[in-house]
């Protein structure tokens, strides 16, 4: 592996003071899942490790009926799913903190570095932007949030700035009468990286017979996740009905902007975009009219 | 070259003391500077899981933890499961089980294996398999070493 320095910061500003310092040549280490592996296999340049593990406020897992879900960035994915509370708040996000990786990745891996390594096919970023999580940054000029979906720009490319870093998603409270699903199609049962990705939340009326507002997210058929606004907004005020679900997936389908690769061909992908959709919708939906 | 850290840990319940490079892993630490060399190199990218250790109880893939992050931190290998003079159970089931043959990805699988059982002392066999899906085996097909962990299960 190429040689570098570590620093474990212990603080935000001490972390924000190196990342400006190094720039391009500074990158933080959470887990390192994609990290260790990129800069091993020369992916990567990086001269700087900055470890923000010891920094208090990226390992906040909070979880509060009243103001909604703290997640540190560097919180693993093992701690998000043993917690019966933000299973209950949150499920997209906890089927797809099951699904990163193994067991051995879980322990390691968390939401935020799935977040900032800004993988188009990335399983933790459609949860986010379904839950309409607020990502907050910190950075030489003090503190700002920008939405889940607009926080990856390019396949590894994100908002940050020089010298800025993710602190913390925060996730409102769950409306009453809503759920959230995430699911992903892949060719095995589990341990691999998704052809296509979806996730949606819907929130329904008290009579849980039609859709108040939905959202829908995509993974793996663009080059950033991607928030399906139209097909989203298609759903308000709908009835829950096969028909309504087929006019988002649909819509979903039309902002797909998938590629061929080793793991599918465009047209696979597309059609999985339909496939999925339907089905997280309806997962989602099952999922409300269950919990009551 | 980035100047070798001091760092200390406690491995397998004792204290040691190393000097690394920040760009050396975990894995190459135990096999390289400490001589404990049943974590094995078998992708050293997170696939394979054959250098599965555990790092303040959980598991995690050595290749991807880096030597200097483990300062402060415990670390259970392979080398620490048996007692001097009995194996642990999960061995005893591999070896009943014939849950081995070249042997190479069977120091991970014990410690995935250990790791399940110590959290989940008596789990279905979807969650052994799903919980071992991060560990790959050529040769076995996987069904005897599932046996064996629930074997061990059972039997502790």
């Amino acid at each position: 592996m190429q040689d570098f320095s570590y620093i474990a910061a212990k603080t935000i500003p001490e972390a924000v003071a190196l990342l400006d310092e190094k720039g391009e040549s500074a990158r933080i280490l959470a887990g390192g899942t994609d990290l260790i592996v990129q800069v091993r296999e020369a992916r990567r340049d990086v001269d700087w490790m900055i470890d923000i593990k010891s920094i208090p406020e990226v390992n906040v897992l909070d979880y509060n009926a009243a103001t909604g879900l703290t997640l540190g960035a560097a919180v693993e994915c093992y701690k998000i799913y043993a917690d019966d509370a933000i299973c209950d708040a949150y499920p997209s996000l906890i089927d797809a903190t099951k699904i990163i990786g193994g067991t051995a990745i879980q322990g390691r891996a968390g939401v935020g570095g799935n977040l900032c390594n800004a993988s188009p096919a990335a399983d933790g970023i459609p949860p986010l932007i379904v839950l309409n999580a607020s990502c907050v940054i910190a950075g030489p000029n003090g503190e700002r949030e920008v939405p889940a979906e607009d926080f990856c720009t390019a396949p590894g490319q994100t908002v940050l700035a020089k010298g800025e870093m993710l602190v913390s998603m925060k996730i409102p409270v769950p409306a009453s009468n809503s759920s959230s699903y995430y699911l992903r199609f892949i060719p095995r049962n589990e341990m691999d990286i998704a052809v296509v990705g979806a996730g949606a939340a819907v929130t329904l009326d008290a009579a849980q017979e039609t859709i108040i507002s939905a959202r829908i997210a995509l993974a793996a058929v663009a080059p950033t996740p991607l928030f399906a606004e139209e097909a989203s907004a298609l759903l308000a005020g709908q009835e829950v009905s096969d028909e309504a679900i087929n006019a988002a997936a649909a819509a979903a389908q039309a902002i797909a902007r998938p590629i061929s690769d080793m793991r599918g061909t465009a047209e696979q992908r597309t059609h999985l975009v339909g496939v999925l959709t339907r089905r997280a919708l309806n997962g989602a939906i099952q999922r409300v009219r269950e919990a009551t | 070259m980035a100047r070798r850290s001091h760092v200390q840990t406690t491995l397998n319940g004792e204290t040691v003391e190393f000097l690394c490079e920040p760009r050396q892993s975990l894995l190459e630490v135990l096999r390289d500077e400490l001589h404990l060399t049943g974590a094995k190199e078998g992708c050293n990218n997170g696939n394979c899981g054959a250098c599965s250790v555990i790092l303040d109880g959980r598991l995690v893939n050595s290749c991807l933890v880096l030597g200097v992050e483990t300062e402060g931190k415990s670390v259970e290998t392979i080398e620490g499961v048996a007692d001097p003079d009995k194996l642990h159970p999960i061995q005893d089931a591999f070896l009943e089980n014939a849950a081995l043959q070249c042997g190479i990805c069977t120091p991970g699988f014990i410690m995935s294996a250990k790791a399940l059982l110590d959290e989940n002392p008596n789990p279905t066999e979807h969650e052994v398999r799903y919980w071992l899906a991060g560990n790959l085996c050529r040769c076995t097909g996987y069904d005897k070493i599932v046996r064996a962990v629930l074997d061990a299960a059972a039997a502790e």
